[in-house]
């Protein structure tokens, strides 16, 4: 199971963004002083050290950032492959890594992105993206 | 302007290597320590300052010392990865300058081969993440920052497959290597793809072994027999954990650890008369001879081409085989410092660098997270 490899990690600092993928929303983070976008969840803003941090729904769109197709997979991921792992950047600034999904010959660098919403298992939600043709 | 030549590597040993399924990691350390200690002509008894790296134990250190019987007055456990051991080095030389030991043992010691260590060490604390995507590490990440490489200067599979062809022809000189059957650029991109465009032969290996590394004061280097392997300068910072936070996938921090290494050496680049730069992968190293400012961002592919870095070419790069084909445990630094010391003194039989006075090691660790320089020289 894939949520196993993770929920003990998953607190009240990230829970959240966990939720929120269960309601298709893709929850990233604001500093309210300097105003930039913060993802992955922290409770101080790394770029200017405020603490007034607030929750920013995304709107789910970006670019490719870098991608690598898997052939050699491990544990849960072991009979998927190849499947294509990328980092994407959002339209608020902030990148992520997620899987893409789709024709693998439209995967490229650069390309506009969108989110798709994937229940991988049973009640664990994650962003994967597509891409926008 | 040179630096002062206030600490030096004085002895240097790797432990049996490859396959040891019989030895554990504290005694692949100790085998080591004792050769290093013998290569030096020192005994345990002056060994006044530790230092090693691994997450073989809750607290390394302590359990090394009380295996080897000694009682530091100066300890350092800096786990940075891959470049821990650079970074030791670099540590070692700024206690010896603030006059706080003498002699320090530097050791690593691995099992990944025959026991490898759990996978599980990612913390899900930032890695829940990244995770559930699973991405090999740390294969993927290198990967990653290879597909960027590629789409920004157009660097091609077949330039990163030089450096592994090179690397192999060293290999052929050195009886401890493990892999040792030369090999073409065609055999590089026909090999199974791992993650793309990495392809096995784009990897390290997966070994046993470990290495000891004796940093000595001027003071206690001037009574031995070898000739000291001066610490002329050194570097390190790190810019990121987990691969998305990589500020800029073509750009490591060798860009900071390698200015701040030469500006204390107060040497330039063409100085340089041999480098250990590591190779967990083949895009780690033409990452890190962009950043190290061997040549611009963009032109590593061109620089490496045409087997420069081989026997004969005019930049001898990871002559002892690399973690390409001599020996990888997971944590390789310190074969790099061993080797630049062996080629400083001349020790290096068929492998030599003619006339080799200034080595540059660079080490990188965790997903091209950290980097640590260090430049030696010899009198
Ligand atoms: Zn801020």
């Amino acid at each position: 199971m894939i949520k196993d490899l993770i929920k003990s990690g998953i607190d009240d600092e990230s829970r959240p963004y966990w939720n929120g993928l269960k309601d298709k929303k893709l929850f990233i983070q604001q500093c309210g002083d300097c105003q930039k976008s913060i993802f992955y969840p922290r409770s101080i803003c790394p770029h200017c050290f405020s603490d007034n941090i607030n929750w920013l729904e995304a709107n789910g769109t970006g670019t490719i950032y870098s991608f690598t197709t898997v052939h050699q997979g491990y544990g849960p991921f072991k009979g998927e492959t190849p499947y294509t792992v990328g980092i994407v950047e959002l339209d608020e600034g902030v990148r992520m890594m997620t899987r893409i999904i789709g024709d693998y010959n439209e995967i490229k660098v650069d390309k506009r992105v969108s989110i798709i919403f994937k229940e991988v298992e049973e009640d664990f939600v994650l962003p994967y993206f597509q891409v926008i043709t | 302007m040179k630096s002062e030549r206030v600490a030096a590597i004085v002895g240097v040993a790797e432990s049996d290597l490859g396959k040891t399924p019989g030895k554990n990691v504290l005694q692949l350390q100790a085998q080591a320590a004792k050769l290093a200690l013998e290569d030096a002509g020192l005994t345990k008894h002056d060994v006044d300052a530790i230092f090693t790296a691994g997450n073989w134990a809750w607290a390394p250190n302590l359990m090394l010392a009380e295996y080897l019987g000694i009682q530091p007055k100066y300890t350092d456990s800096t786990n940075i990865g891959g470049s821990s051991f650079e970074a030791h080095v670099g540590h070692a030389a700024a206690g010896i300058k603030a006059g706080l030991f003498d002699v320090a043992l530097i050791t690593y010691g691995s099992t990944n081969r025959t026991k490898p260590a759990n996978s599980s060490f990612q913390s899900p604390l930032t890695a829940q993440y990244e995770i559930p995507y699973g991405l090999p590490t740390p294969v993927g990440a290198y990967a990653l920052a290879a597909t960027r490489h590629m789409h920004q200067y157009g660097t091609t599979s077949e330039q990163l497959a030089e450096i592994a062809v090179a690397t192999r022809k060293w290999a052929t000189l050195n009886e401890k290597a493990y892999m040792r059957e030369p090999i073409e650029i065609e055999d590089v991109l026909n090999s199974r793809l791992i993650a793309e465009p990495l392809h096995l032969l784009d990897c390290c290996l997966v070994s046993d072994g470990g290495g000891a590394v004796i940093v000595a004061s001027n003071r206690v280097a001037s009574t031995l027999k070898k000739k000291p392997v001066w610490i002329l300068g050194h570097g390190e910072s790190h810019s990121h954990n987990t691969i998305t936070n990589m500020p800029d996938l073509t750009m490591t921090s060798a860009r900071e650890s390698g200015k701040a290494a030469f500006e204390m050496a107060g040497i330039s680049h063409h100085e340089i008369d041999v480098a250990e730069i590591y190779d967990s992968f083949t895009i780690t190293v033409l990452l890190t001879l962009e950043a190290l400012g061997f040549c611009q961002p963009g032109e590593g592919g061109a620089f490496v081409s045409g087997q420069r870095t081989a026997p004969g070419g005019d930049f001898p790069m990871n002559t002892n085989g690399g973690g390409l084909s001599y020996c990888h445990p997971g944590m390789y630094g310190i074969f790099l410092l061993i080797e630049a010391v062996r080629q400083l003194r001349g020790e290096c039989n068929a492998r030599q660098v003619d006339d080799a006075k200034i080595a540059l090691v660079h080490g990188t660790g965790g997903v091209l997270s950290s980097t640590s320089t260090v430049i030696l020289g010899r009198d």
